[in-house]
């Protein structure tokens, strides 16, 4: 598992990054962007599965508008996301709060696409059913993002 | 202005709050995290007035049910950005990246105000239109615009490239408002 993580490190993009003062600062700007349409698009979905926001719209009206949204911060992030771990692969590799990261991040995806959204089509599915999932959804990404900020502090 | 922020500079519990091991990136990290709730919520109703989502709900329903969470996350960013600043007084004071946020921070304000004073004045006639008018999806396109600008001029308040002590070029000097230092 190290020697992937040193080989990534090794990377020309890691490098480059690294050797430049603006990169890291750059890419990081523009992940805290996507964060804030991903928060955005995740919490809207959330909300209304938990009865509040725009309860005047069906839940999967607001999951149908929220999505391209969801699914281009999230490809916004992965953008540069990657990119800054290239530049830190090896400081990642020792840090906790990465992998908290990637595990919830991983978490995150399975469960928003496997079980949340599904949910949030069925007209039929129970209060207290879509509650719940809205409830997990909204820890699962709170801790991605919590656990990503915390990176740069350990 | 300056010796204001000198003056909460040597307040202890300003030092303690800076060196405190926990204190401090819990606070900014809260103050990051609640971007997803302040601009995240005001986001989805700016791309709603600008016509990119939620087509089909009407604009008043976006503002009435959203705002009053991005108003939420706005207090709790004011309140950790004012202790931020409380913890590193005279650096931030003397940011370009801060200052230009403060502008930006008063210009999202007045775009706002506009919105909120004379835009949405005649909301009646195209509250529920999937495109609202151009006055209205320039407002929303300004919005996204000021906010972004926020974001990105906050994360770099961190970066030390154009502090006062590095000897930035005079144009940059003269923005953060570096104090010469007499030479006795």
């Amino acid at each position: 598992m190290f020697e992937t993580f040193d080989t990534l490190e090794q990377t020309w993009i890691g490098q480059t990054i690294r050797e430049s003062l603006w990169l890291f600062p750059g890419i990081e700007a523009v992940h805290l962007l996507g964060l804030a349409i991903l928060g955005g698009s995740v919490l809207v979905v959330d909300l209304r599965l938990l009865g509040a926001g725009l309860t005047r719209a069906t839940v999967p009206a607001v999951l149908a508008s929220a999505r391209p949204w969801f699914l281009g911060s999230l490809a916004l992030m992965f953008a540069t996301g990657i990119p800054l771990f290239l530049s830190e692969a090896i400081k990642c590799y020792y840090n906790t709060s990465f992998w908290v990261k990637m595990g919830a991040l991983a978490i995150g995806i399975v469960f928003t696409f496997g079980v949340r959204n599904r949910v949030a089509m069925r007209r039929d599915a129970p209060r207290w059913a879509t509650a719940l999932v809205g409830a997990i959804s909204l820890m699962v990404w709170f801790t991605v993002a919590a656990a990503g900020r915390w990176i740069g502090f350990s | 202005m300056r010796s204001f922020a000198e003056w909460l500079d040597t307040h202890a519990w300003s030092t303690a709050l800076h060196e405190s091991l926990w204190m401090y990136p819990l606070i900014e990290s809260t103050h990051v995290l609640t971007v997803m709730l302040f601009v995240g919520m005001l986001a989805m109703v700016d791309l709603r007035l600008v016509g990119l989502a939620f087509r089909n709900v009407a604009v008043s329903h976006l503002t009435g049910r959203l705002l009053p969470w991005s108003v939420a996350g706005f207090v709790i960013m004011i309140a950790t950005g004012v202790l931020l600043f409380y913890a590193i007084p005279v650096r931030t004071y003397e940011s370009v990246w801060f200052r230009v946020k403060v502008v930006l921070l008063i210009a999202g304000g007045i775009n706002a105000w506009w919105f909120h004073r004379r835009v949405q004045r005649d909301r009646t006639f195209w509250d529920t239109s999937p495109k609202p008018p151009i006055a209205v999806r320039v407002v929303g396109g300004v919005s996204l615009a000021i906010w972004a600008g926020v974001i990105v001029c906050g994360r770099m308040i961190a970066y030390n490239w154009f502090d006062c002590d590095r000897d930035p070029s005079p144009f940059v000097a003269w923005m953060a408002g570096c104090v010469v230092e007499a030479s006795m």
